[in-house]
């Protein structure tokens, strides 16, 4: 399995390494470990480039960074890289802009370089891509929950979070959210929280939302909760 | 005689064998042909797609409905009206089923929930392709019959823009490239004209250069001819590519076409005894220049608003008799600036220039060495000028703004193919040509005159999107079918408040009527909602009404005489239909009804999570603050509000709470309560 890979990686740098004329990968170092600098994790849209690079780091085994080591980029169908391969920079990192796929959900990307000993190493980065209803439901977050739901202040916005006695859940928090139906968070957006015996400092905007902006907000918040949403889906008796 | 008469037979023999046995062959052959057409029908693609959707919803829970809901053979969608004839359905066949969520094999994904249906409007019409075609290669790509292959999915929100011409909340990059076309002015050199006739406008508002040797130096043009994002990133103005000579010639012209306006070359008042060397930027905050200017700091980061220009290097750039005039009263250069009038004293005047000549980059200007300017040099300036289009943007003494510099752009997302010269390597496409087109213009020739801009990725999709929403079909549609945008307005109040309000350039962060930004609240029934004496005291001094907000009303130092002016025609002018000012009392409530309203405000509705009216309790941080909503709001203002708050002001984020007239009312009297402490 592990040779199958390097393999892989391998014919991959040499193909990616001919195909271009003028740019021949110079591969000069390797590392030992691959770890992410920065881009994981973020929220982005269906078919769009992220907004962030995603930015990977090879190190070796003392913990510094290597520089001109390979390392190469792969995702499921329909996501793309910018590049997809190269070697790092004097800083030992290595930059691509990604583009994600045309489905809506959570994106694993896979980032890989070589030992010395030819042995690939792997990163494992997450990234998720908002549709349609997501993108309407992102968008209501950010107008009517986010003040309070966000602990996390900006310049231009501070979070209310902080002055409230009962503390509301941050979309997030999958361990807390993901227990709650779909119709018990439709009743508490549209009825607030007394609706559910919780507290009324979460006012009700079933009266200024309408059925599809409150759809489209679950669907968000199922998407970005962590740990991972699992719908239980329809289960029929197996014949 | 004999050989004679078997001739014959012996040739047809030869040619065509026993007459029974050809005849045979040709019956077989005959049969074989007959049988060609069913068998192509039997092994086509979509037999094969519809044979794996029942095999993949066969070992699947709920099957038996799945099975229930398929249709066998080829399917269609036909609305006469829109001449809508699609049959994608025949492979996809699991579009409709919720429960095949999970499965992420095309042709069986289901469809994202959109707001419409493919019932309503069929396929082609958002994702393009050849809708009639029941074979892969015919419907996705392009064929000699059909050049309009399948929309790459990162620019699908173009179709939405087809029939919805207002901005809708789930097509961001759509409605983000629609401001790009305005923003970056690309509406100045190529007209794009809507359905309805009018053509979009752009909001950039690129200056005059009528008087340009007033504002700066022939020096600082030629480096930001050269390269303008070098003197400020966020600058829109693009790169033109210009040799030196080019540049040299261009800004001898513009300084020599220049003429001085009175007041701009008065000398600087510099005053030596400046009281604190920190006053300048204090001025700057407290004037909250920022609301609007972006300055890059030491991070590199930008920081500030958008609606005027950076300023992280405006010593370098402006010339300080320039900047004094302009910081005094900017409409004298520019009568329809953006900026405020802000009334400044010649103190305050004297600080902000101070402040803002010392933001300088001795690097900009260090290797621009202009030696005087010669006859031809200016003569061939001019003609660099008419031939780049300068005038498309920029106001220009002598030179007419050209018509139509560039190509018209108003159906370009149906422009044929065959019309476009694609570059080698390049993907025959719509979406690639506009984006490569956008992202280096000059790549297709280095004679074009279309400049370099700076877009990042993101925006260039943006721009494509927008612009592949210009399709035949957007102007050909039914008016019935499309959504109409908000008609722009060009209110504009009258008399010699509607003077003053220009000069303070409120529609530069208040709408009124449709007209106006978005920074601050929107005034249009603002004589309904606050008392008369706030309002004069808030224009005399503006206090924050949000503690949380960074940008906040300025302090225009106006005087008595424009402060009852002001506050007349808003108090009389700007009030609602809805309801009359004066129908509810302002005090005098019974004690009782008061105090339920105070219950109401802490337990049953719990407003204290946003407002607050007790500063030592309450800490809600949103809306804005209630401590002497008394002295502010007028009481029927409150109630209504209470009511129905999106009434009053479409878009507010206070929820409506469907409250009753009781709650509503000992809410009212409880806020009308708070009144303004009176000073001791």
């Amino acid at each position: 399995m592990k040779t199958r890979a390097m393999l892989i990686v391998l014919l991959g740098l040499t193909l990616f390494g001919c195909s271009r004329k003028g740019t021949p990968l110079l591969v000069t170092n390797f590392g030992t470990a691959l770890v992410e600098s920065s881009g994981g994790k973020q929220i982005g849209a269906t078919g769009m480039v992220l907004a962030q690079p995603v930015v990977v780091q090879v190190n070796d085994d003392q913990g510094t960074a290597v520089v001109g080591a390979p390392v190469t980029f792969s995702g499921p169908a329909g996501v793309s890289f910018e590049p997809a391969i190269g070697t790092t920079d004097t800083s030992g990192q290595f930059t691509t802009n990604v583009r994600l796929g045309g489905m809506a959900g959570r994106y694993q990307l896979t980032a890989r370089t070589l030992t010395k000993a030819r042995k690939p190493v792997e990163l494992k980065i997450e990234e998720i891509a908002l549709g349609y209803q997501q993108q309407v439901g992102f968008r209501l977050d950010d107008k009517y929950c986010s003040r309070c739901h966000n602990p996390e202040s900006t310049a231009e916005r501070v979070s209310n979070y902080d002055n409230l006695e009962v503390k509301p859940h941050p979309f997030t928090e999958g361990d807390t959210l993901n227990k709650m139906s779909d119709a018990d968070l439709t009743a508490i957006i549209s009825h607030g929280g007394p609706a559910l015996n919780k507290s009324a400092l979460m006012p009700p905007y079933g009266y200024s939302l309408s059925k599809s902006d409150v759809d489209a907000l679950i669907a968000y918040i199922r998407l970005i909760s962590d740990p991972p949403y699992r719908a239980s889906g329809i289960v029929y008796a197996q014949r | 005689m004999q050989s004679s008469s078997q001739n014959p037979t012996s040739l047809w023999q030869t040619l065509f064998g026993h007459p029974v046995r050809a005849f045979g062959v040709v019956s077989l052959l005959l049969l074989i042909s007959l049988a060609i057409a069913p068998a192509k029908n039997y092994f086509s693609e979509w037999r094969h797609y519809q044979k794996q959707y029942l095999a993949l919803v066969r070992t699947r829970g709920d099957a038996v409905t799945l099975q229930r809901h398929f249709h066998a053979g080829i399917q269609q969608i036909w609305l006469p009206q829109l001449g809508v004839v699609d049959r994608c359905t025949t492979c996809h066949v699991g579009l409709k089923e919720a429960s095949l969520s999970d499965v992420s094999t095309q042709p069986f994904r289901t469809h994202p929930v959109i707001p419409h249906t493919s019932d309503q409007f069929g396929c082609a019409m958002c994702h393009r392709g050849q809708g009639p075609a029941t074979t892969v290669e015919e419907a996705h790509s392009s064929t000699l019959a059909w050049e309009q292959p399948i929309l790459p999915a990162r620019y699908v929100q173009s179709s939405c823009g087809q029939c919805h011409r207002a901005a809708l909340i789930g097509t961001p990059q759509l409605n983000s490239g629609r401001n790009l076309l305005s923003r970056y002015g690309c509406v100045h050199c190529h007209t794009i004209k809507l359905a309805d006739g009018t053509a979009i406008k752009p909001t950039d508002d690129p200056p005059s250069l009528e008087h340009i040797a007033d504002k700066t130096t022939r020096e600082w043009i030629y480096a930001w001819l050269k390269d303008p994002q070098a003197y400020a990133v966020t600058a829109t103005m693009p790169n033109f590519k210009l040799s030196d000579p080019d540049a040299r010639d261009i800004s001898a012209f513009l300084i020599a076409n220049s003429t001085p306006v009175a007041g701009d070359t008065a000398p600087v008042n510099n005053d030596k005894k400046a009281p604190d060397p920190t006053a300048g930027a204090s001025l700057y905050g407290e004037s909250f220049c920022a609301s609007c200017h972006a300055v890059q700091n030491a991070a590199g980061n930008v920081v500030g608003g958008d609606v005027g220009p950076e300023l992280t290097r405006i010593g370098t750039k402006a010339k300080p008799e320039w900047l004094q005039a302009w910081v005094r009263n900017p409409r004298v250069y520019d009568p329809g600036t953006a900026m405020p009038h802000y009334r400044f004293t010649d103190q305050q005047v004297s600080l902000l220039t101070g402040y803002l000549g010392n933001k300088t980059d001795s690097d900009l200007l260090a290797n621009v060495h202009l030696d005087a300017a010669t006859p031809e040099q200016i003569a061939h300036g001019k003609l660099l000028v008419t031939e780049n289009g300068c005038a498309s943007c920029h106001a220009i003494s002598g030179i007419k703004k050209p018509d139509n510099f560039a190509p018209e752009l108003t159906r370009i997302g149906s422009k044929p193919l065959t019309q476009v010269i694609f570059l080698p390597g390049m993907q025959h496409s719509l979406p690639d040509y506009i984006s490569a087109k956008i992202r280096q213009p000059r790549a297709f020739g280095a004679a074009l005159k279309m400049p370099q801009y700076t877009f990042a990725p993101a925006q260039i999709d943006a721009l494509t999107t927008a612009l592949l929403a210009f399709t035949d079909r957007a102007h050909d549609l039914p008016l019935a079918l499309t959504v109409p945008a908000q008609p722009p307005s060009n209110y504009q109040p009258a008399g010699k408040a509607g003077q003053l309000m220009s000069d303070l350039a409120c529609f530069s962060c208040h709408a009124i009527n449709g007209r106006g930004g978005d920074m601050a609240p929107d005034l249009t029934w603002e004589g309904s909602s606050v008392q008369r004496s706030w309002l004069q005291a808030f224009l005399k001094n503006p206090g924050t009404l949000r503690p949380a907000l960074i940008r906040r009303m300025p302090r225009f130092n106006l005087s008595d005489s424009d402060i009852t002016e002001l506050t007349d025609y808003i108090m009389t002018v700007y009030q609602t239909p809805a309801f009359d000012r004066d129908s509810m009392p302002s005090s005098g409530y019974p004690p009782a009804q008061i105090e339920q309203g105070r219950q109401l405000f802490y337990s049953k509705y719990a407003c204290q999570s946003c407002h607050i009216v007790d500063t030592k309790v309450d800490k809600g941080y949103i809306g804005p603050t209630l401590t002497q909503v008394g002295s502010r709001l007028n009481a029927a203002w409150i109630y209504h509000w209470l009511k129905d708050p999106q009434t009053l002001r479409p878009g507010t984020i206070e929820p409506n709470r469907n409250m009753n007239d009781e709650d509503a009312r000992a809410l009212t009297a409880f806020l009308t309560t708070l009144k303004q402490e009176a000073r001791k």
